[in-house]
């Protein structure tokens, strides 16, 4: 069978870190081929060789056999290369056939009714329903992104690279971004598919071109290959999706949260007469739908937002008024909802970074005087303890580490504090597999150790992965608290939902 | 990753001004002069004797301090536009300290420095304070304070400081109890060089200090990359915004006391000193950094100084210098151009050396 893409030998160095380690990637007319990998694996580079955004300093790229060089996106466009990006890149204001057709006016007068003709067919043609006259912004993520895809077909683009393309998607949606994508194979057009979820991989590619740490380590049959399989090729260790967790005892109570009343941004009630204890030995996980309080709640225990009324008490104490650092000192850790927002200073090196909450305190400092040989020796055994990876060690920027390193990053500031109380929002958000598998076990072990974790997440799994008992959120109120072991998805499901669990159980 | 940051600035700042005075050298061809005549009478008239070297310093001086204040505000992601103002007030704090403080040398130097730097401080915390409680915008606020500053300076010199002869200006200090010094006056010949080179030296390392080695200096500059984080680690920043508007505040505050009791005595009214806004642009070309604002500084001193000579020698006006100061700040400005290219330098000395390693280690083996 003829190759549409062929990159042979490809390598990339950056300083301190080789990207691509002679990686060959060999795309078939026809088929869906993912690119699965870690983090930092090198997948991105890959696409941005591909895409000529960068030069590789060794090997060859083949595009229906010819080779041939790519220096900038409009080389790649002109080869019938077209990439669907993570960020879109539509104006807002603009329609579906003003944003499609953006870049490729033919003539100086706009002739916006063939183009819409135009567009309407192709979205027709591969099942993609979009309304050419609607205007992006009273648009969903779901079709954004399909008018993504359709500029592409617009400029007539044969092989199509989705990077990441789900991240962003409601399951629903990402049920649809499937059926397309099958829609544009069968139509002829190739498709690179970059992700480290398993399941979309099982669902829809046909080849698997695995790379770790930059190398590539094999390409694998969908179909034959099993999930878990997959993932130790990709992770280099087999992994485990069940989280191991034995049984605790729980303690005395940590935190208790009574009646609170939490407003937001806009001045409404975001977290209406919330009460909730947490243990010493327990998960507590929070279930909801995204924008349920959470968020408020969070902010409220950690003291970035002021409270209404209700009291907060920690190991017996009442901290309702504590400022930030004394709650900090009191003992709570916390793992931030958004990393670049909160957990980092991205232009800080990742030395300074770990010691972010601590540098005031001997033996970072002595009498206002940093005292950096320490400071340093503190990152680097968090970053050996916590597996780290960057390019030029801790002096690295945190802006230029993965997102799973970043996540790790901050894990591991927080855990080598030893808090009574960690309080993880969203966790393992956008990291792949084997970090989320790290991740989480570090978690139980914090539990294991005889303290509490407070578990923030929209994912389900996770919730009742990790979980002893759930507490589910919905408009700001508790809706109930429920042990993990005798509830289900389908029960918690619903009162996320606002029923409440007796009715769910019946 | 931080020196390559470090030689990249400085780089940067090369190129601009490199370009910058080729940009003023086709303006002086443009109008019809010869552009290295008139160079030569720039420089020449910063550096031909003792004398001009002094002042090109004592220019620099006062440059310095108001970099210094301005890039320290800008660690914390606050822009001091309020320099002038706040060299205004530390001045004027100099200037009645001179005229009514009578103390032995080794304590009359501390107790103005301490003076014009409190003036100053305070100049600066009240916009801080209302960015702080407030969310007034720093840039607006000290723009207010410039001009608080500019009128009680032309109601109070003339109500308590007026001179012998003019309206318009207070009466000059006494030698004495200015910040010149017979030891540096005759080193240098003559001139406006003081002390105020040591002030000025001393803020260098000590910001310097304060900005790398210490919890504040760590503090400072958490909340200006991002205090959404800084908040979070349980850093206050309304306490750190108004600490560094009060620190920028006092060393424009002082850049006021080298201005006008040392370069020189007297205090006109109805003048914004220009040198409080060129000190943005020492910051800028100086990547806001001590070391930078050091070099910076001393630069825009000597084109300050010399082009009253270039202008007595040929027909290139001095307006021209300032073009030159304006067109590397533009430079400077669009410095991601810079550092871009010289990535690029970077990048294709390294593969021409890669290659040819390549080629040896070929040649190598085939010999054996």
């Amino acid at each position: 069978m003829s190759h549409v893409i062929e990159m042979l030998n490809i390598r990339k160095e950056f300083p301190g870190i080789v990207a691509n380690d002679d990686i060959t990637l060999q795309v078939e007319k026809g088929e869906i081929h993912a690119i699965l990998g870690e983090n930092g694996a090198g997948k991105s580079t890959l696409m941005s060789i591909l895409f000529g955004l960068y030069h590789p300093d060794r090997g060859i790229i083949k595009v229906k056999g010819k080779e041939v060089k790519i220096t900038n996106p409009n080389d790649a466009n002109d080869l019938g290369i077209g990439m669907v990006h993570q960020h879109f890149q539509l104006v807002q204001n603009f329609t579906v056939t003003e944003n499609i057709i953006l870049g490729k006016e033919s003539h100086f007068i706009l002739d916006r009714k063939s183009a819409a003709k135009k567009i309407k067919a192709l979205s027709e043609q591969y099942g993609l329903k979009i309304d050419p006259n609607s205007v992006i912004e009273d648009i969903t993520v779901g079709m954004q992104q399909r008018v993504e895809i359709l500029k592409m077909l617009y400029r007539d683009a044969e092989i199509l690279i989705f990077d990441e393309p789900t991240a962003v998607l409601t399951p629903q949606e990402i049920e649809e971004l499937m059926q397309i994508m099958r829609n544009l194979v069968k139509e002829g057009k190739s498709i690179i598919l970059i992700t480290h979820k398993l399941d979309e991989i099982k669902a829809v590619a046909s080849r698997c071109t695995i790379i770790r740490r930059g190398k590539m380590i094999g390409i694998v049959d969908v179909a034959t290959t099993s999930q878990a399989e997959m993932a130790s090729m990709m992770v280099g260790r087999p992994v485990s999706f069940k989280v191991e967790k034995g049984e605790v005892e729980v303690g005395s109570p940590v935190l208790e949260i009574s009646h609170l009343n939490v407003l937001n941004v806009k001045k409404y009630f975001a977290v209406k007469d919330f009460s909730l204890t947490v243990s010493r030995g327990e998960i507590v996980g929070i279930a909801g739908v995204d924008g349920n309080g959470q968020s408020e709640l969070v902010e409220a225990i950690t003291g970035l937002r002021p409270i209404e009324s209700g009291t907060l008490t920690f190991n017996g104490k009442d901290m309702t008024h504590y400022s930030i650092r004394e709650r900090n000192e009191a003992g709570i850790g916390h793992i931030p909802e958004d990393r670049q927002k909160r957990g980092l200073v991205m232009e800080s090196s990742i030395s300074d970074n770990m010691v972010i909450k601590e540098y005031y305190r001997e033996p970072f400092s002595k009498n206002g005087v940093l005292r950096q040989q320490v400071i340093d020796k503190h990152a680097e055994e968090i970053c050996e303890a916590f597996d780290v990876r960057s390019g030029e060690g801790i002096f690295s920027h945190a802006g230029k580490l993965s997102g799973g390193n970043q996540q790790k990053a901050i894990v591991g500031r927080e855990m080598v504090l030893e808090p009574d109380l960690i309080i993880a929002v969203q966790p393992t958000r956008g990291l792949d597999v084997g970090a989320i598998e790290y991740i989480h076990k570090r978690l139980v072990e914090h539990r294991n150790k005889g303290k509490a974790v407070l578990l923030v997440s929209f994912e389900l799994d996770e919730i009742f992965n990790l979980s002893d008992r759930i507490a589910v959120m919905n408009s700001g109120e508790l809706i109930d608290v429920v042990y993990t072991q005798q509830t289900n998805e389908d029960q918690v499901g619903l009162m996320m939902a606002g029923v409440k669990s007796k009715e769910a159980s019946v | 990753m931080s020196t390559k940051v470090k030689s990249n600035a400085f780089l940067v700042a090369i190129s601009a001004v490199i370009l910058g005075l080729i940009a003023g050298g086709l303006l002086m061809m443009a109008i019809g002069s010869n552009p290295f005549e008139g160079f030569y009478y720039l420089f020449r008239g910063g550096l031909m004797s003792m004398e001009r070297v002094g002042n090109t310093i004592a220019t620099a001086i006062t440059l310095m301090l108001v970099g210094l204040s301005v890039a320290f505000a800008f660690k914390t992601g606050l822009f001091n536009i309020g320099a002038s103002g706040q060299m205004l007030i530390g001045g004027l704090a100099a200037t009645l300290v001179a005229h009514y403080v009578f103390l032995p040398r080794v304590i009359y130097i501390p107790v103005i420095i301490l003076a014009a730097f409190a003036a100053g401080a305070l100049w600066g915390v009240i916009p801080g304070f209302l960015k702080a409680k407030f969310n007034v915008h720093e840039v607006v606020a000290t723009i207010m304070m410039n001009w608080i500053a500019y009128w009680s300076i032309y109601y109070f010199i003339p109500a308590y400081l007026k001179g012998p002869s003019l309206e318009t200006e207070s009466r000059s200090i006494a030698i004495e109890q200015s910040l010149r010094s017979d030891w540096l006056t005759d080193f240098f010949g003559g001139g406006y060089i003081n002390l105020g080179i040591f002030v000025a030296v001393v803020a260098v390392i000590v910001v310097k200090y304060v900005l790398d080695k210490t919890t504040l200096g760590f503090e400072l500059k958490a909340v200006g990359s991002n205090r959404f984080c800084a908040e979070y680690a349980g850093i206050k920043v309304n306490r750190n915004v108004i600490i560094s508007m009060m620190i920028a505040g006092g060393l424009a505050g002082l850049a006021g006391m080298t201005f006008y009791t040392g370069y020189s005595r007297n205090i006109q009214i109805g003048v914004l000193p220009s040198m409080g806004f060129d000190g943005i642009a020492v910051a800028l070309l100086g990547a806001s950094n001590p070391i930078g604002v050091f070099f910076s500084a001393l630069f825009f001193g000597l084109l300050q100084s010399g082009k009253g000579f270039m202008n007595a020698m040929t027909d290139v006006p001095p307006e021209i210098a300032d073009t030159i100061i304006a067109t590397i700040i533009y430079f400077t400005a669009t410095s991601v151009l810079f550092s871009r290219f010289w990535d690029k330098v970077g990048k294709r000395k390294k593969e021409r050396n890669d290659a040819r390693t390549a080629k040896a280690e070929a040649q190598e083996s085939d010999h054996e």
